[in-house]
């Protein structure tokens, strides 16, 4: 019972991160129906910037530890809102209306790039971030096992649904959020109506890297070592998150994320490590046959 | 040129911002670790991305300039940038001197691009253009092919070029091999390489356990990996295109996972080696025979020579390149080759005629797995040696790319695309991680400028109403 608790706890941990770049996916592919392979490297971007974010404070002298948190967290938001929105600006808008695989290419084309840019510019060896947070406490102890919680995973299940709430707020109550859903339903219709659809998109996608970037600083924080690698599987379980909760969906995407934590988890807590990403893999091929519209999304009609 | 100068610049100045914005962190900050257990630390490179910076301003200058008709100023612009960039003046690092002289050349050729492509268009509307353009279109894969044939009889043939050769080949009939999936049924596969995966492990398995050899394997192999497309295609091809590919890209990772992992079959990361080569009528491509074996070289009659073996090896994928390119043709022309093109243009049609989508996809992909099975298992008797390494997702990527800058459907693009895909970046291996770079840039670059590829008809097979027949258009 206590490892089973332990493994919860740490499942819910990463589970949050996970959610935090679901988010990203779904909202995009609500938006203009395209996949954004690139996401997971906003990601890896924004643990980037956090890990430059955190030396740059301790070179400063700031040594307390919720005042670097939130510096760096703006920092890395914003700054990779820049990716967000450059990437689209340039590499997704020009192939609106162009066939319908040309933005999904042209992503992984993006992808791609932005994997060896930051190798080239930061170096391929993983680099540590340091401790920024340390110290816990023990829940209780059983059968001679401590259960744990550490005052990051409370940090990083805090920072996940102040963000998460804030972010349904933004959805759901301001005219930013409405004009997105309005877009989501049909963009023309949205534009006659004299939303700016272009603004929206490119919006969207500057929320979406900014919750990305802050995944990488939690990523960055509770792993304590990144490389320029680490977008593509973390992207790839993150968007398995979004369609396993129905993509679109944005309590889906928090709950997908939550249920790919608990699977890898328990599968390498019970099971095997190394066939722990096989187990998302192929709850995500699983899901896509059996359930193509995910826990919570809305069966989809195609069109003619 | 007045009242829209500021605007330019205007423009020009958010560019730079934004690429200031970008590069400020990742670029300008390079950490580096201090030593000494200190931790990382920094290692400037303000002063590179200031440059970038400055260039990026100027490009974009220039590039608003063309677009608006200044085609002198950009072009002035783009050969200062060239000299800056050739000149013996000291940027801080090489790759600066690399982009701003990269940059001026794009920049001149997008400023001239209007003349160049009236001229070529001009030229080819003249009787003696068009019937250059109809000769050229119907004999350059010929010529292509003649040139594939007595390439290793040239004097240019060394060790180099044959390698090159080799592995040109192989790209292009895995590209070929795709082209079935991705150009002709439509379907967006991202784990293509897995297939191949299979075809390789296939024959380096049954070669290495159980001494098979390279001719009875092939075709194994290839039915082998045809037999995993239809077990992964069966459940995932009802799935819309992009589902289609997330799915294909999961299964590719869960198959490379497998091999790393599953130490008694595959031995892991450390791989399979001393696999056999391909034999020429039971005789082996070495110097001396193994016991009970003949070497080529006896059996001819020749001298010994290493190139032999890479000879044999470029026709048996030349060979293999061009029955994946035969059969695509003639399958074209039957009802299910029809079914593909028909269901990639539209589906809810087609099953509204009474196709059977989920069927017509399947066969597709599985065709086009065991083309990848095929070029599997001359890849393990090429390399003699293989690991999950040589099967990750990038591999996926690349050969998508060269079916995408071919021009989906189109077999000659596809041959050109892996020419420079895969055989200029291999002049430039030294480049390294750049290679990849623009590798990626590229991809994004064509899907913008020319979506759909070098060759870009993706004319249909047939027409109900050919062209000029009076039938509406």
């Amino acid at each position: 019972m206590a490892y089973f608790t332990q493994q919860l706890i740490n499942a819910i941990t990463l589970g949050a991160i996970y959610g935090l770049i679901a988010i990203g996916y779904t909202m995009v592919y609500g938006i203009i129906g395209m996949i954004n392979f690139a996401h997971g490297e906003v990601f890896m971007i924004g643990a980037f910037i956090s890990l430059i974010g955190f030396i740059i404070c301790g070179s400063l002298g700031i040594s307390s530890a919720p005042i670097a948190i939130v510096l760096v967290l703006l920092l890395a938001m914003s700054f990779s809102a820049v990716y967000g929105w450059a990437i689209e600006r340039t590499a997704y808008r020009p192939l609106r209306g162009s066939f319908r695989l040309a933005p999904l290419i042209s992503a992984i084309g993006v992808s791609i790039a932005l994997q060896n840019y930051v190798q080239l510019a930061q170096g391929a060896r993983p680099k540590p971030g340091g401790q920024i947070v340390s110290g816990g406490f023990n829940l209780f102890t059983a059968d001679g096992f401590d259960v744990r919680v550490t005052w990051l995973q409370i940090i990083i299940v805090l920072v996940t649904i102040v963000l998460m709430a804030g972010f349904t707020w933004v959805i759901a109550r301001t005219s930013l959020g409405r004009q997105q859903r309005a877009c989501e339903q049909d963009m023309k219709m949205a534009a006659l109506l004299g939303v700016n659809v272009d603004r929206t998109i490119s919006l969207t996608f500057v929320l979406g890297a900014a919750l990305a970037a802050v995944a990488g600083m939690l990523f960055l924080m509770y792993y304590g070592v990144i490389d320029f690698f680490i977008g593509f599987l973390a992207g790839i379980k993150a968007f398995t998150a979004a369609v396993l909760g129905g993509i679109g969906s944005l309590p889906g995407a928090m709950l997908g994320g939550l249920l790919i934590g608990l699977i890898e988890v328990f599968w390498a807590g019970y099971f095997s490590s190394e066939y722990k990403d096989v187990a998302a893999f192929a709850i995500l091929v699983l899901v896509l046959i059996f359930r193509p519209s995910g826990l919570l999304g809305k069966p989809e009609i195609e069109k003619v | 040129m007045g009242p829209r100068l500021p605007l330019m610049l205007k423009d020009a100045g958010l560019t730079a911002f934004v690429a200031a914005a970008l590069g400020i962190f990742i670029v300008g900050f390079r950490t580096v670790d201090m030593g000494g257990g200190k931790g990382l630390g920094f290692d400037y490179h303000l002063v590179d991305l200031l440059v970038a910076v400055v260039v990026i301003f100027i490009g974009r200058l220039g590039l608003s300039m063309a677009a608006n008709g200044l085609r002198w100023p950009a072009i002035v612009l783009g050969v200062a940038m060239i000299v800056a960039g050739a000149s013996p003046m000291k940027l801080p690092s090489g790759f600066l001197h690399w982009f701003v002289a990269l940059g001026g050349m794009l920049l001149v050729i997008r400023a001239i691009w209007p003349w160049a492509s009236d001229a070529m268009g001009a030229a080819a509307r003249t009787p003696s253009g068009l019937a250059l353009g109809r000769a050229g279109s119907k004999w350059f894969g010929w010529l292509l092919l003649a040139f594939a044939v007595l390439l290793p009889f040239s004097p240019v043939a060394d060790q180099k070029t044959m390698d090159l050769g080799v592995l040109i080949l192989t790209y292009v009939m895995l590209g070929w091999g795709l082209n079935i999936v991705v150009g002709l049924a439509g379907l967006l596969d991202l784990g293509y390489v897995a297939f191949y995966a299979v075809g390789a492990y296939a024959y380096a398995l049954l070669s290495t356990q159980y001494g098979l050899g390279f001719w009875t394997v092939l075709p194994l192999a290839g039915m082998m990996a045809a037999l995993f497309g239809i077990m992964l295609g069966f459940p995932v091809l009802r799935l819309r295109g992009d589902y289609l590919a997330i799915v294909t890209l999961g299964f590719g990772e869960i198959i490379r996972l497998v091999l790393l992992n599953w130490f008694d079959l595959t031995n892991g990361p450390a791989g399979i080696g001393s696999i056999p080569g391909p034999t020429l009528f039971g005789a082996v491509f070495a110097e001396t025979p193994p016991p009970g074996k003949q070497t080529v070289s006896e059996m001819l009659g020749i001298a010994f020579n290493g190139n032999h073996r890479l000879i044999f090896l470029y026709y048996i994928i030349l060979g293999l390149a061009l029955i994946t390119n035969l059969f695509t043709q003639r399958m074209r022309r039957l009802p299910v080759g029809r079914a593909w093109e028909a269901l990639r243009e539209d589906e809810t049609a087609c099953q509204a005629l009474g196709i059977n989508p989920t069927n017509t996809k399947l066969t597709a992909f599985a065709i086009g797995a065991m083309f990848a099975g095929f070029a599997g298992s001359f890849f393990a008797a090429k390399q003699r040696f293989i690991s999950p390494e040589s099967f990750v997702f990038i591999e996926s990527a690349i050969i998508l790319a060269i079916v995408v800058l071919g021009g989906m459907g189109s077999q000659i693009g596809v041959v050109l695309a892996a020419v420079l895909l895969i055989g200029l970046p291999e002049w430039f291996r030294d480049l390294g991680s750049y290679r990849m770079l623009a590798f990626g840039l590229a991809m994004v670059l064509i899907m913008v400028f020319k979506p759909r590829g070098l060759i870009s008809h993706r004319e249909p097979s047939i027409r109900l109403h050919p062209a000029g027949s009076g039938g509406g258009g």
